[in-house]
């Protein structure tokens, strides 16, 4: 059963509780159990925030990039999906710029600085700084059939960095370390309880973006409905008028 | 533990952010619903 005003339902409350419990593993593991690294020493913990948020900002963009396309190529032309880009975009911001401050932190650590402009570095900040332009894009204004086409068509042009941002640190000479788990050969260079560690990071942070991408998209749901009920309205108020002057 | 402060302070940055988010998104979904009849929310 839903409660009268706001966008929880008994789902919703099960996956925020499973959230939470995957935050206090990751708690747990990142800050006490996992052991310390040979060369990073302590500041190996940062690995378990910094990498799980980089990764679902990839993945909320490209859940943008999909659901623009659905609301593009398929016929119903349905804003839902829509809805679902904007909510996934949202929440990607959110994460990149969880991964750029906390990549600043680690940065300072392990190299002496919190920014330099190196490639990775860069071209992250470059896909941050695109989304921030896409979630304004979605607030320019016109009919949400005009918002929907325009932003998915920025969408799937901006999901093209994505590539350009994890192969950045081959393709260039970078400070920031190559991939230690997604890598090519797939041979994983790590312990394995910081490997446990990095896999509880990620489920957490996957039960969080779950869980806002769902309020979040159901929220821009009654907005919609809302603004569709004051043009309704508001014509609704001109005929009258119209008729009392006739 | 070394660099306690950075380390942290990462993760108390990390799940603030993510929970003053939450936090806006629950406040603005009580906000927005609250005008709306049961029909206009198809989740209920």
């Amino acid at each position: 059963m839903a409660s009268d005003t706001g966008t929880g339902t008994r789902a919703t409350r099960l996956l925020g509780a499973a959230a939470l419990v995957g935050v206090a593993w990751l708690l747990a593991f990142g800050l006490g159990f996992s052991p310390r690294d040979r060369d990073q020493a302590e500041s190996v913990r940062l690995l378990y925030v910094h990498v799980p948020s980089a990764w679902l900002a990839y993945l909320a963009f490209i859940v943008t990039a999909v659901a623009s396309a659905l609301y593009l190529f398929r016929r119903q032309h349905s804003l839902g999906w829509d809805r679902l880009a904007g909510a996934s975009a949202e929440v990607g911001v959110l994460f990149m710029a969880i991964t750029l401050v906390t990549g600043a932190l680690w940065g300072r650590l392990t190299w002496g600085v919190f920014w330099e402009w190196d490639a990775r570095l860069t071209t992250t900040a470059f896909l941050f700084v695109t989304y921030v332009g896409y979630l304004a894009v979605r607030r320019l204004g016109g009919t949400h059939e005009q918002r929907a086409r325009r932003s998915a068509v920025l969408a799937l042009l901006a999901v093209l960095e994505i590539p350009l941002v994890h192969w950045s640190v081959r393709l260039w000479r970078s400070l920031h370390q190559e991939a230690t788990v997604a890598r090519p050969d797939g041979d994983v260079k790590m312990d394995g309880l910081m490997l446990f560690t990095l896999f509880v990071g990620i489920v957490a942070f996957t039960l969080i973006y779950a869980w806002l991408v769902i309020h979040r998209q159901r929220t821009l749901a009654a907005e919609d409905a809302l603004d569709d009920r004051g043009l309704d309205a508001a014509i609704a108020s001109r005929r009258a008028d119209a008729e009392a002057v006739g | 533990m070394e660099d306690a402060g950075f380390i942290i302070g990462s993760y108390v940055l990390t799940f603030g952010a993510i929970a003053v988010y939450a936090w806006r998104v629950l406040v603005r979904a009580h906000r927005t619903t609250a005008g709306l009849p049961d029909d206009a929310k198809p989740w209920t």
